[in-house]
Parts: structure tokens; sequence; C-alpha cells
């Protein structure tokens, strides 16, 4: 089973539900922290790293001596990725999306697959709890290709939990498609429910179950209650703002360490989530 | 960029350190300028400035394969060169995992595959009670939110040219990725709001090692900065080790939700409070340092 924890604003607590959730279940748990831009994850969980790999992209190499200029290739690349200028082919490796395509048609097979690196994957554990994540290079835009690596490392057996990045475009995707369940966070505040309704929509696009946190849920407003009954969104839980919490969260502490009786409710997240799950598949 | 003209960009790495409230206050100090929301994807700044939109631009990016079924014959070819694994059994292409490469489109034999240009977005030209501002709204699920960021700061560098204003204020999207890095270039200045947590520095020192990387000038304000006195004080020290100009600190304060349920800028909330004080004095040393 897998659970994206989503949100589309930042910052509203889907790295401390991730964790705390993860940490609670333990053993046959992994997590997998998607965020690959800003992984935060790790600074919680402490993992002891087993395995680095460092991950590329393909990117086209030409090899001058074959290449007769003839353009095929910045014909077919639609990312301006290749260009031939006057006797020159240029190939742009930054902007390429891997599809192969200026390979596919070169004529001269004078294009062969080189490499751009996007960043790196880490996997660990921490005790009985396995962990991974991903850190894009610095510089590097592209995340969506190191995020769908990152998710590779998924077992097939077992409870998968996945830290999603904040937003609702192509990282975000990448990170919730073809999960079993996402469980949406936010804080109630008119940003909060802005962003809410944003992943909501993308929740709704991919076809997923989905079920909301609310975290500081005694601040705000109830603007963000209302749209979930709305919507028909459940409510699994909420977290009250806490002035312990935060400087627990600032300091990398788990809640489930500093405040031992929250774990029983991520149980009881998980049940809950494990019930609209099943109830779905009927 | 004209000289007299300025951009400053603030970006934060991590999510929900308080960007967006940041920019609100700073547009109620700023004089003449553009306010510009370059977080496209999950844009929250006219929930504050309440715009009122004068124009609407479609935002065209990319392209859409859609397979003709009646032209296909079902060769096979498309699945066999598509990397997305996007094309289905039936032939029909998952718009979702579609990269808009157009290897299907080229390779076909058949000529059975359209690529219509997709329309992933709006932007906007409004009117705030402070002064222009350019934002825009990224379909759900929609990509090149890079080149919707590059389209909305180049409205608000043609706008501010044409109206002859110095300054263009341009809230920036979290993470260090695509979004961030259309954010970047070319910025006067930006300004990195972070929070004393273990969190908040991991991803600051990320961000501004993306500024550097693109020679932008990097300050820092911490904000809750008194959730964690120590670890306000590490990012001080980081950063006056890396040279970045390290603007200040604003207290944790629920006026930042009160303005927001509001609708108003905290120092519209209330212009008395500690954490209106504190957005003051950044904002003054943010101006001495950009030579405003």
């Amino acid at each position: 089973m897998v659970i994206s924890i989503a949100s589309g604003k930042g910052g509203t607590g889907k790295t401390t539900v991730a964790t705390n959730l993860a940490v609670s279940l333990g053993k046959g748990v992994q997590l997998l922290d998607c965020d690959v831009e800003e992984p935060n994850a790790h600074l919680f969980i402490n993992p002891v790293f087993e395995k680095t790999e460092v991950i590329a992209a393909s990117v086209p190499e030409v090899d001058e001596e074959k290449c007769t200029l003839c353009g095929k290739c910045g014909e077919i690349c639609q990312f301006k990725a290749i260009v031939v200028i006057g006797n020159t082919v240029l190939p742009f490796p930054e902007l390429c999306h891997s599809c192969g395509g200026c390979m596919a048609v070169c004529p001269e097979k004078a294009i062969r697959e080189g490499e751009r690196v996007l960043g790196i994957t880490e996997a660990g554990r921490r005790g009985d709890l396995e962990f991974a994540h991903g850190r894009l290079r610095v510089g590097e835009a592209m995340s969506p290709p190191l995020i769908r690596k990152v998710r590779s490392l998924s077992k097939s057996d077992g409870i998968t939990i996945i830290d999603a990045p904040p937003g609702t475009s192509c990282p975000v995707i990448a990170s919730i498609k073809d999960a079993d369940f996402v469980l949406l966070v936010t804080e109630p505040t008119p940003f909060g429910l802005h962003d809410l309704k944003l992943a909501v929509g993308a929740v709704r696009i991919l076809g997923i179950p989905c079920g909301l946190v609310i975290n500081r849920s005694d601040v705000g407003d109830d603007r963000v209650r209302k749209y979930a009954e709305e919507v028909g969104l459940p409510i699994l839980m909420e977290i009250p703002f806490d002035r312990r919490i935060a400087v627990a969260y600032s300091r990398g502490q788990m809640l489930v360490d500093v405040m031992p009786e929250w774990k029983e409710k991520f149980l009881q997240l998980y049940e809950r989530i494990l019930t609209l799950v099943n109830s779905g598949k009927e | 960029m004209d000289d007299k003209m300025k951009e400053l960009v603030i970006i934060s790495g991590k999510g929900g350190t308080g960007k967006t409230s940041l920019v609100a206050a700073f547009a109620s100090l700023a004089g003449d300028k553009v306010l510009c929301d370059a977080d496209v994807d999950a844009a929250d700044l006219h929930l504050i400035m309440n715009p009122t939109v004068k124009e609407r631009h479609d935002f065209q990016s990319g392209h859409d394969a859609i397979i003709n079924a009646e032209k296909c014959t079902q060769c096979g070819l498309c699945r066999e060169l598509c990397r997305w694994n996007a094309i289905r059994e039936d032939f029909t292409i998952d718009p979702i995992d579609c990269e808009g490469c157009g290897v299907c489109v080229y390779f076909c034999p058949e000529g059975a595959v359209d690529f219509p240009v997709k329309t992933c977005g709006e932007w906007y030209l409004s009117d705030t009670r402070f002064g222009p501002m350019v934002h825009a709204r990224l379909g759900i699920a929609e990509e090149n939110s890079g080149k919707l960021v590059t389209q909305v700061r180049q409205e608000a560098k043609k706008l501010a040219e044409a109206k002859g204003l110095p300054l263009i204020l341009t809230d920036g999207p979290p993470g260090v990725g695509c979004p961030v890095i259309a954010s970047l270039g070319g910025a006067s200045a930006v300004l990195i709001v972070t929070e004393p947590t273990v969190a908040g520095r991991h991803d600051m020192e990320r961000v501004a090692e993306l500024a550097d990387f693109f020679r932008v000038p990097v300050m820092v304000c911490v904000n809750k900065a008194d959730l964690n006195a120590d670890a306000t004080s590490d990012i001080r020290r980081y950063s006056e080790k890396k040279g970045y100009d390290f603007l200040g600190t604003i207290p944790f304060d629920p006026v930042f939700t009160k303005a927001m349920v509001a609708g108003q800028t905290i120092l519209e909330y209330d212009t008395r409070t500690e954490a209106a004080e504190a957005v003051r004095s950044i904002w003054n040393g943010l101006t001495a340092k950009m030579e405003m």
C-alpha cells in the first residue's frame, strides 16, 4: 500500500505527518522522501544510509565525425535542447527531457546517450523503518525523473509512505501518481484553503482517494472545515497548535518521541486510511 | 534591465516560512513598484492584495499528443519509442504521463498523432491598493511552471518600464527546482525568508547556494525567530560567514494568521505589533542595501 502525503501550500506539516506516521507504524514500513528539491524527512529520522546512487538523465552526445549537419535532431526536439547552427551541432543538455527523439531520428547514428547528473538517491534505515530520499543537484531544474527514481525503490509488499513536495505541478504529480491514498495536510488559513483546493483538484484528476489532516487546527478560521464538508473530504486527524510541538520540530525532534501520546493517534490515522482504501475497493 | 530598475525576489527554500505575508507587508511599505507573484504553482499573494484583473491572457506552452483512432493502424511503433510509457495498450495517450516530446508524432507512419498546443494556465495584469500586479494561475497538474514564471517576470518588467516604476517585488516559489531557477535569473537581489528550524536551515542553505550559482546577491531574514533562539543565531552566523546580508529577525506572532484571515497585510491589521516593527526594520535595511 502506497500513501502519499501532499499539500498545495508548503510548510503545513507534510514532513511531520509523514515521519511520525512512518515511525509509529515501524516494522514493514518504508518512508520515501520525494521532496527532492528540499528533502527534510532525514533530519527527523536520522537514518543510517547504506547505499548512495548518482542518478543521471540521458542526454545527446554528438559524434561530429559522423554528423552531416542534416538538422533532423533540431527539428524533432521540442525543447530546443539540440540545434544545428552554421557548421556545428550544439546540444544544450540542461534543456534535454531525455525523450530519445534525436537519437532515434539521426540517419547517421551520430548521437549516443550521454549523461546529465540530476542528483543522488540515498537509502538506509532507522531501526525497523526503511528510508530513502533523493537530493536534486543544486542548479538542476528537472525533479520528476529523480522523484521517479526514488519511487522505484519502493518495495511491492508492506506500507510505503511518500513525503511529496509542495505545489500541484509535475513534481507533485510524480509523487502521488499510482498511490493508493493521498493524505493532504493543510492549515485552516486562507492560504492553506486556497492551496488545498488546488491539491484536491490534482488528486481528483488522478482519481485517487484522499483524506485531510488539519495542522495547527485551532488557528485561523473554519473555512477549511466547511470546504472539506462541502466536497466530501474526510478529516482524519487534527493537530492543534502547541508551542512545544513547534519547538520540538525546530530541533529536529519527532512529535511521537517528545509527546508519546501521539503515537496512538497516528496509528488511528492509519486505521482510518486503511478503512477508506478498503471501502473504495469494494 | 534599466539601470535604475531593480527586482527583489523573495524566496525561502522551505515552504511556509512567511514569504507571501512578508511580500504583502513590503508592498505596503514600498513606494512605486510592480508586484509580481512568481509562485505560479500555488499563488497566494492575491488573497491579500485582492487584485482587480485588468487583462487576462492564456498561457500556452508545450503540446499534447493525441492519437486519431481513425488513422491509427495500431502498428505499435509509438509504444516502442515512447520513453514515458504514456501510450496505453488501446492506443490512447495518458495526458498526465505524456511529456509532449513529439517523438510519436514524428515517427507515426500514418500521421495519426495530432499535436495541438496546450493552454496550461492564465496570467493577469491587475490593479491593487498597492499598485499594479502581475500574477498567474498554472492549470492543475500542468507542466512548464518555469516558463510561466519567466512570462510573469517579463510582463512585470515590461510594465515597470512602461510606467517608469523603479522596483519589482517578486514573490518566489519554494524549492530549488525549475520554477525557482526561472525566478532568479537576472534578479537584482534575493531575500531568503527562513525559520529557525533544522528544515528551514537546511533548505535555506540549498537555495542560497542556487542564488550564488546565479550570482544574485543574497540577503537573509529569520521569521518566527524566538521559536529557537539558538538556531536563529546559527543562521545569522552562517549568513555572515557566507557573506550574505543578515537583515534581522521577526518574532513568532499570531498576527500573521489574523491578518491573512482578514485579507490584510500585517501592517494594515495592526501597525503597533512587534512583528510589524521588525518588518519595517528589515525593509529599511533592505532598501539601504539595494540603494533604493
